[in-house]
């Protein structure tokens, strides 16, 4: 008989028990009713600073519970248990029985007991309604010019306020009452890296001390600190601990911890049988959990339990490893060397702006734990050796270049986000289950919560022995982006000679087309010069795109969408007088469909006598940046959306590139251009500009990610030139830019490294690849329409020039052409001839 | 035999399309390697008449056309699909007299 499970409260830890359940549960024994006091689903708390790139509240959403025996109240709380008769009562006066009960109530935010501490413009750090707020006061405060603010509390929470402020243009004062930031996860020596490089993003950091007071002064806060330093501030947020919510669980008697938390035991069990707790609002052992991953455990474990299983909490890994205000910090087992006898070993790189510990134990030969800070790429292969022999001398585990290679042991946990060790790894990947990272993550999970074990992932699956090869194809062992640096640095400029000297054999549809796509991109001349046309697929060979019927397509550029009405004239008449099928494109563009071979070139005479030129709708090239009308007309743009599409639109033109390329420009926050499903997509602040990249719609659509924000024309454009550069050179074939970058080691973290901060040096280089490129653009049409030898080509039969194909017909459907669907021969060589 | 067109009119590795009196089309290839190849120019696989448009290489060290539609790869000496050994396309006989390519039926 089905029983029914009523879980209180659906944050993550919530959602994650429901999940859990649902797929152990195989034969339906429980039902499940969720009451949720917050007006929407869980959402992904951990990644709230997000939420201040794009203000979607979606982005963070988990995915819904898509199922019949899942029920979810939301904006509705449970006020009442009444554990005798097992039923559940709620403010909207529902009343539901239960057989088990799990509360997940999560915690509050702990605001101490300063003076002023609820005058307006006072926030805490929690939810998504709390940034709506804070929201609010900053822009209310930057109408009037003025963005001072202070976030109370340096710990990891304090910093995740921090950077969200950040995110709304407010370089803000951190004050931790601590001796150094984040003192839960790091010690005196990483704290102060921290501290040196947050201040270096324009934050003031107090330690030390704490406010003892907030005044209003007409429209603005004073604060004062203890340390007697006074504040003009507009926003103050709290975010200096959590409480767990456990009022329900007192008021219904089950037991509580001395300072909070409901008690439970390795089952997740309170003081109730029928009663669970788990998350943020349970203590277990004295301990209230504050981060994710133990809430999921206990989800984990309620989940077995509830199915009759005896799993029991397994304790939980403290381990923090995260990327706070750009700066990587890690810690790990016992940072602190709290342990007798312990021994710690320092890497304190001030030049690099790196600081690394291990704590070993007295006789130097087991590893305890340990803090980076700067980088932390050593997090995941030193946090499993936790308990575990040191592999050599302690401090080549730190050291620079050359340290000891480390070989996790079998049931070190690799992911644990999802609990996955070592082992279950490799047997997925030994019985062949799974070849590459995309597998492993279907099979195991690991990898799919944080994502910082997936170059774990990619290191596990080389020590299997899968060679994740790089060859372009059977006739190159090199990747696109090897052959790039090769035909860069060498100066070849065929495929011939770069066959002969680096590959093998004649060349096929892969390399002879990815190989003209780095010629073009290295500006060697037109597509169709010499042996060029030969290595050109489908659509490149005759500049136009191929449709299922052997005739082509005709996409005129229109830079951003905008179009006099006498050009507007000029491709109706031209699709009037060869009889083509037009269409609207998504691009705001038009494309001319049906036309012949032989009609191609006269086609596009008549359209470059009339200003256009090549769309490149056919290539791996820029092809539109799409635009809203931007302040021109409209009432709530705050930039020229249209001046800036055209502009970028003409300089990135003719750019070929490992896949398409597509970007547009909205005007305002309203996004009309749907600027984040694009390459590269911009998105006008009432500062500047902010630039997305990594966007696609397509097969597996994708929102692009925030690299830049409020920038200046002048520099939003040299970011674009170094991001197309990178991306050009770096890429595999047919990439686009979304997998490019997760496929970069340190991913969009990387990336910007690279092209706002010049990491590796390479930019101006970068520059002056694009400068040439614009320099060098020519038309690709006018190309061929001037060169006699090219325009020879366009004829459908060698022997019979302006013949029409006898195998095209069209025929009539809403007053314009389509083609006819060809007779497709079944098989055997015979039934083909005709 | 049909004669299509010069030799030197045949640039290497990029084919060309023919019609033949008997209506059908043939995409006549010159190889890098100097060999003429005629094959029927109808992709059995979308029906378009476009085999000639097909980039031309080798697949495992046997000299292929690729069609441009699906990206199947047709063997240029015998017409068959390597991908789908039970279809093909016809393979015309060629000749060259006097630098002029011929070609015959299948």
């Amino acid at each position: 008989m089905t029983r029914t499970l009523v879980v209180v409260g659906h944050g993550m830890v919530g959602h994650r028990l429901v999940e859990a359940l649902r797929e152990k549960d195989v034969t339906d024994q429980w039902r499940v009713v969720v009451f949720a006091e917050e007006t929407r689903p869980a959402y992904d708390r951990v990644a709230l600073s997000s939420y201040v790139d794009n203000w979607d509240a979606g982005s963070l959403s988990l995915a819904p519970h898509d199922d019949d025996a899942v029920t979810l109240h939301l904006d509705d709380k449970v006020v009442h248990i009444d554990r005798d008769d097992k039923v559940v009562r709620t403010t909207k006066g529902r009343v539901q029985p239960y057989d088990a009960l799990v509360l997940a109530t999560g915690s509050v935010p702990f605001v101490p007991p300063v003076p002023g501490r609820d005058l307006p413009g006072c926030h805490v750090y929690r939810t998504i309604d709390d940034l709506d707020g804070i929201r609010r006061t900053v822009e209310s405060a930057r109408a009037a010019g003025r963005h001072a603010g202070m976030v109370l509390g340096g710990g990891l929470l304090g910093l995740e306020a921090a950077n969200a402020l950040r995110g709304m243009g407010i370089s803000p004062h951190v004050v931790e009452l601590g001796p150094r930031l984040m003192p839960l996860q790091v010690d005196e020596g990483g704290g102060g890296l921290l501290k040196r490089l947050v201040e270096k993003l324009d934050l003031t950091v107090h330690t030390g001390t704490s406010a003892s007071s907030i005044e209003q002064d007409g429209e603005r806060l004073i604060a004062k600190l203890s340390n007697g330093v006074e504040l003009d501030l507009d926003v103050v947020v709290f975010s200096a601990g959590i409480r767990p919510r456990d009022e329900l669980a007192r008021s219904f008697g089950l037991t509580v911890g001395e300072r909070g938390g409901i008690i439970v035991d390795k089952a997740c069990r309170t003081s109730d049988e029928h009663i669970y707790a788990i998350g943020e609002c349970a203590n277990l052992d004295g301990m209230v959990y504050g981060l994710v991953a133990p809430g999921y455990s206990m989800a984990e474990v309620v989940a077995d339990r509830l199915l009759g299983g005896a799993a029991e909490f397994p304790g939980a890994d403290m381990s923090t490893k995260l990327k706070l205000l750009g700066v990587d910090v890690a810690s790990f087992g016992d940072a602190h060397a709290k342990q007798e006898g312990a021994l710690e070993v320092v890497v304190n790189d001030a030049v690099a702006g790196t600081y690394a510990k291990v704590v070993v134990s007295d006789d130097a030969k087991t590893l305890l734990g340990g803090i980076l800070v700067g980088d932390a790429s050593k997090y995941m292969s030193l946090r499993p050796l936790v308990g575990r022999p040191v592999p050599g001398d302690p401090v080549a585990l730190i050291g620079p270049e050359g340290g000891v290679e480390l070989t996790l042991p079998h049931d070190a946990q690799v992911c644990s986000c999802h609990a996955v060790t070592k082992q279950q790894i490799v047997d997925v990947v030994n019985s062949g289950e799974a070849v590459d990272v995309p597998g492993i993550k279907a099979c195991t999970k690991a990898g799919t919560g944080c994502g910082s074990c997936v170059p774990m992932l990619k290191k596990l699956l080389s020590e299997c022995g899968i060679e994740q090869s790089r060859a372009l194809c059977e006739h190159f062992d090199h990747s696109r982006a090897d052959l790039f640096e090769i035909v860069r640095s060498t100066g070849v400029t065929t495929f011939t000679d770069l066959i002969t000297r680096h590959g093998r054999g004649l060349g096929c549809d892969i390399c002879k087309p990815a190989v003209a796509s780095i010629l073009a991109s290295l500006d060697n001349g037109h597509v169709l010069e010499g042996e060029q046309a030969t290595l050109q697929d489908t659509n490149d060979r005759f500049l136009a795109n191929m449709q299922r019927n052997g005739t082509y397509s005709v996409v005129p550029r229109i830079p951003g969408g905008e179009i006099t009405p006498e050009k507007l004239i000029v491709i109706g008449e031209v699709a009037r007088d060869f009889g083509l099928y037009t269409k609207i494109t998504g691009g705001q563009r038009i494309d001319l469909f049906g036309a012949t071979v032989d009609q191609l070139p006269e086609i596009w005479k008549r359209l470059v006598d009339a200003g256009f030129e090549s769309g490149h709708a056919y290539g791996k090239a820029l092809r539109t940046v799409k635009s809203c009308v931007g302040t021109t007309w409209c009432r709530y743009g705050v930039q020229d959306s249209v001046s800036l599409a055209i502009e970028l639109e003409l300089r990135y033109r003719g750019l070929r590139s490992p896949h398409k390329l597509k970007s547009a420009v909205s005007g305002c926050a309203r996004e009309c251009a749907e600027a984040r499903g694009k390459d590269f997509g911009i998105i006008a602040t009432e500062n500047g500009w902010n630039l997305y990249v990594g966007g696609n719609g397509g097969f597996t659509p994708r929102h692009a990610d925030l690299i830049a924000s409020d920038v200046d024309t002048e520099t939003l454009i040299k970011l674009i030139d170094r991001f197309l550069m990178f991306y050009i050179r770096t890429a595999d074939r047919l990439q686009r830019t979304s997998t490019w970058i997760e496929s970069l080691e340190g991913g969009l973290d990387h990336l910007r490294d690279v092209i706002v901060h010049d990491s590796l040096g390479i930019c101006a280089d970068l520059e002056a690849a694009m400068a040439k490129h614009v320099d060098n653009y020519h038309d690709e049409w006018r190309g061929v329409l001037e060169d006699p030898e090219k325009l020879s080509r366009f004829t459908s039969f060698v022997n019979a020039p302006g013949t029409p194909d006898p195998t095209i017909s069209f025929r009539e459907e809403r007053g314009q052409k389509v083609p006819v669907l060809l007779g497709v021969p079944t098989v055997g060589q015979a039934e083909v001839s005709r | 035999m049909t004669p299509v067109c010069e030799l030197s009119a045949l640039q290497p590795d990029r084919g060309v399309a023919a019609l033949l009196p008997d209506g059908s089309q043939v995409a006549v290839f010159l190889t890098s390697a100097g060999t003429v190849h005629a094959l029927g120019n109808i992709d059995p696989f979308s029906g378009a008449a476009v085999m000639s448009r097909g980039i031309v290489g080798d697949r495992g060290g046997v000299p292929v056309v690729v069609s441009p539609v699906y990206k199947q790869a047709f063997e240029l000496s015998t017409g068959k699909c390597l991908d789908d050994p039970s279809t093909g396309v016809p393979v015309h006989p060629v000749v060259v007299t006097d630098g002029v390519i011929q070609v015959g039926s299948p």
